[in-house]
């Protein structure tokens, strides 16, 4: 009973002192910070932050030169990506790494390790993303950015997930899509599934951010609730060089 | 609430996304090619021969390069050494058919085949075992380097081709012939040798079988995506090592079966097999695209019956047609009859 | 004065520049100190495929291209001129034109390659040359007319060349000063020279250039450099190095054909010579190429001793049989491009700084 509890008081993600070198560029300089269980973690920050550093460290794309990553408390820093995977992480990248030759249902197959989706998942995943069902036998390479995004998200969803690493899931959409895909974040947000997504568009982070952690120059240099920043516009302008208004 | 997703500008609710239209343009350059060469060879018999030649080179040329445009389009591997892989099958296959002797020389088909297929199953066998340790120990220190990886494995070829002489010495072995296959069918004016057509049958059913395991078993779609994005495919949750093992080991024993066939063809081995056959290979490979096996299918028919038809029309040119083949397909398409589009 | 004939590319290693020294003494008194044909055959052997293995390091190990084309430029200056002189008689004006016409396919070609290189990935250039150089190869052997197919061309040079022709009566230090001494020093030093230019090269601003788009193409293009110019000079400057040799080659030997020049099999020594004896440092071609040379002669009868005093063991005798030498070159290779990135030039170097 006690250690439940404390399992559950414990954070789904931590970061301590997780150093980053590329070839010779030295991107993550020190990131510490945590990733609260349930609800949905914002990582924000401008450019260069190195947020997608962050995201590709955690998975086990890109090696930590020092520092370690705790996923529920194991240690995870040197695991290999797929067996991150197996442990119920899944990672959307930026270019949402859908197959383009293979068509949607084929994807969707790659990514449920069980075997086939599950029929009743499945019916939820196209109560979020109609079109996947409408398409489903289409190439994949052939559907529209926003229509690829949610395939990359509903592939990530396909099975149940500890955590969802997903990285500028709005990159390039138009706004009626952005509008889409809120709600079906939202409606991600009520399963137990910790949610942990880098955005630059500041509506959508403060439309679903719990918490919010920000980067710059490799670093966390605020973290805290989203409800809180989005309070503060001069924080805002500090952090991000912005003001929730200025960036729809 | 449900998203209304479909409301891109551009594309409405009702209508499905067309389904990608097979490219059947490269595909009909194989017919187009037989067509152009029947007026010129002239006789309908002497076409006949000529292009079930072509075709049966085409099989055999295609199973040793399936191996490695796979190779090269999943795990961007190119190996130099490949050509070892057909030496080995070429000679594992002549050991194995000299033991049998009596039944190549037996009149029933039956009993050729029980000295043929064990002779190809070694064949295959020891490819394997050469390309497992091939990965192993001489391509996974080297994997993203390309240019030690270009150096390492010519080491490997020179290596194992020596090793080759020295385990079978470095004469020209004759094989026996397989008495009931051996001949021709008539047909008509035509003669069409056994052995060809069997060399036909076969590789349709290699490209049969990789086909299905491509397109419908879990292991081709795991090749597929990997070919496009292995780190996708490792974030989803596999060990894609151990699939660049199985497509490397499988890759070489495809080379070894294309070398044991092509020894029988000759009914001769050498040393320089592999060697000779590489620049066809390579050229097979860039023509159908890196990566593709479909398109590797193609460029194979293509250069074997080109190499026909130009070895009866003229010469001359049948040694460079396949290279001039290569510059005219790269002026149409740069990347190949079916190039993959890597992310 | 030596570093500036060198360019300032110093052996930088005791052993190497004593080994260095050696060499050059040997090749240069060849005549004298190693009489009859054979030593002088190897010594000028040496000479021509020092050149051509260093042309070779400057794609390789300097600009970083793998391409196995190489030897179709050897060819091209052999066939330059082995048909001038063949088909249009042994005078300097068509040596001249041979030589001429040799210089320029090459360039052109090189240019062509160059240019292609930039729009392909480095596999994919490496097939294409290999294509191209088999192209080349087979064109040689069927084109019987004009290249002598596969026998290949013999030819006379200049009278001057003639072994009968002497410049003094007497044999100094029991060496015929004849046409045939003429025909050594002229490849010996013109191999020479030419090596010091590529080093020159190699230690100009354009070989520092090559060097930073070897380490890192991305970089070197957004601080400007326009890497096209840069490799496609690397290749055509590479390539007149291997028509030179080529010519040196044709002209020692009086005779071409396709197995003395355009052979697959002098491509993959060309690599053997190259990685064992260094790459990127020029002087592994050097060392590298005599190793090679010498062994290719000299090393055979050691083993078929070793070998015949092995009969009767199994499988031995069959690994040390003269014939299989290249396996244990090609042993030696591996290790080198695991190991030894820099061959024995960079071991000894590494051996002096220590």
């Amino acid at each position: 009973m006690w250690r439940r509890e404390r399992r559950m008081a414990e954070a789904m993600l931590r970061l301590d002192g997780v150093h980053t070198h590329i070839g010779q560029y030295h991107i993550l300089q020190g990131v510490d910070f945590e990733v609260p269980r349930g609800g949905l973690t914002m990582l924000l920050g401008r450019n260069g932050a190195g947020k997608t550093t962050c995201l590709r460290t955690i998975m086990g794309l890109w090696r930590a030169s020092k520092g370690n990553v705790r996923l529920e408390g194991h240690d995870v820093t040197r695991r290999p990506t797929p067996e991150l995977a197996r442990g119920g992480v899944a990672y959307v990248p930026e270019n949402m790494g859908i197959f383009a030759g293979l068509t949607v249902r084929e994807n969707m197959l790659l990514a449920a390790r069980a075997g086939a989706p599950d029929a009743r998942r499945l019916a939820w995943i196209f109560g979020l993303f109609p079109a996947l069902e409408k398409f489903w036998n289409g190439l994949a390479g052939n559907l529209s950015g926003g229509q690829k995004q949610m395939l990359a998200i509903a592939r990530a969803i396909v099975e149940p997930r500890k955590l969802l690493l997903i990285d500028e899931p709005t990159k390039g959409l138009a706004p009626a899509i952005i509008g889409a895909m809120i709600e079906a974040f939202r409606e991600l947000k009520s399963t137990d599934t910790t949610l942990l997504v880098v955005e630059q568009n500041f509506h959508f982070a403060t439309s679903l951010g719990d918490s919010v952690a920000v980067m710059d120059s490799g670093r966390i240099v605020h973290t805290g609730t989203m409800a809180a920043l989005a309070a503060d516009a001069a924080l805002q302008q500090r952090l991000l060089g912005l003001s929730l208004d200025a960036h729809q | 609430m449900t998203a209304p997703a479909s409301t891109v500008p551009g594309q409405d609710a009702g209508s499905a996304i067309p389904a990608a239209r097979f490219d059947w343009r490269p595909l009909a350059l194989v017919p187009a090619l037989m067509l152009a060469a029947a007026p010129l060879v002239g006789s309908a018999p002497t076409w006949v021969t000529l292009t079930v030649a072509g075709l049966a080179m085409g099989m055999m040329v295609f199973m040793m390069a399936s191996g490695l445009t796979l190779v090269f389009g999943l795990m961007d591997v190119l190996n130099f050494a490949h050509g070892v892989f057909i030496s080995l099958g070429a000679y594992a296959a002549a050991s194995v058919l000299l033991t049998l002797k009596p039944a190549m020389a037996a009149k029933s088909v039956a009993t050729n085949l029980s000295a043929m297929l064990p002779a190809v199953a070694a064949a295959i066998a020891l490819a394997c075992a050469l390309g497992w340790f091939f990965e192993r120990v001489i391509i996974r220190p080297v994997y993203r380097d390309h240019l030690r990886q270009i150096l390492v494995t010519m080491g490997g070829l020179i290596v194992f081709e020596q090793l080759i002489h020295v385990v079978w010495g470095p004469d020209i072995i004759p094989l026996p012939r397989p008495q009931a296959i051996a001949g021709s069918f008539i047909v008509g004016e035509a003669a069409i040798e056994r052995y060809r057509v069997l060399a036909v049958v076969v590789g349709l059913a290699v490209f049969a079988f990789l086909w299905m395991v491509l397109n419908r078993t879990r292991l081709g779609l795991l090749i597929r995506a990997g070919v496009e994005n292995p780190e996708m495919v490792e974030s989803l949750g596999y060990r894609i090592r151990r699939l660049f093992i199985a497509v490397f080991v499988a890759g070489s024993g495809l080379a070894g079966l294309g070398g044991a066939m092509w020894a029988m063809y000759q009914e001769s081995v050498n040393a320089q097999m592999g060697m000779q056959m590489i620049v066809v290979i390579f050229i097979v490979v860039i023509i159908g695209g890196l990566g593709s096996v479909g398109g590797a299918f193609l460029g194979a028919m293509l250069v074997g019956l080109l190499a026909n038809y130009t070895g009866y029309l003229a010469p001359k040119l049948a040694l460079g047609s396949n290279i001039l083949l290569m510059v005219l397909v790269l002026l149409w398409r740069p990347q190949g009859l079916y190039a993959i589009s890597k992310s | 004065m030596l570093a500036r004939l060198l360019s300032g590319d110093l052996p930088r290693s005791r052993v190497l520049g004593f080994v260095l020294i050696l060499l050059f003494l040997a090749l240069a008194a060849a005549p004298f100190v190693f009489p009859g044909t054979r030593s002088l055959n190897v010594a000028a052997k040496v000479a021509v495929f020092v050149l051509l293995v260093a042309s070779y390091d400057l794609l390789l190990g300097y600009t970083g291209v793998v391409s196995f084309a190489h030897t179709m430029f050897f060819g091209i200056g052999g066939y330059g001129v082995g048909i001038a002189m063949a088909k249009l008689g042994a005078s300097w004006a068509s040596l001249a034109l041979g030589i001429g016409s040799a210089l320029v396919l090459s360039t052109l070609l090189a240019a062509a390659i160059g240019l292609l290189s930039l729009r392909v990935k480095a596999i994919f250039f490496a097939m294409i040359t290999l294509a191209v150089a088999a192209f080349f190869q087979i064109l040689a052997s069927q084109l019987s007319g004009i290249t002598g197919g596969e026998d290949g061309l013999s030819f006379r040079l200049p009278d001057v060349f003639s072994p009968a022709h002497r410049f003094v009566e007497m044999p100094v230090f029991g060496v015929a000063l004849n046409g045939r001494l003429l025909a050594y020093y002229v490849v010996f030093l013109a191999a020479l020279a030419l090596f010091l230019a590529l080093l020159r090269i190699v230690n100009s601003p354009f070989g520092r250039v090559l060097l930073s788009i070897r380490e890192n193409e991305f970089r070197a293009e957004a601080l400007g450099t326009r890497t096209v110019i840069y490799r496609t000079a690397a290749n055509c400057i590479a390539a007149l190095g291997a028509t030179a040799a080529g010519v040196l080659y044709a002209i020692w030997l009086r005779y071409t054909g396709p197995d003395t020049t355009l052979s697959f099999d002098i491509m993959v020594d060309i690599l053997l010579m190259v990685v064992i004896g260094g790459m990127g440092t020029l002087y592994g071609a050097a060392i590298g190429a005599t190793i090679f040379v010498v062994a290719q002669s000299y090393l055979r009868d050691l083993m078929k001793l070793a070998s015949g005093g092995l009969e009767g063991l199994p499988l031995l005798p069959a690994l040390l049989h003269p014939d299989r030498w290249l396996l244990w070159l090609g042993v030696l290779f591996i290790v080198c491009v695991y190991y030894f990135p820099s061959g024995i030039v960079g071991r000894l170097r590494a051996a002096r700084a220590a």
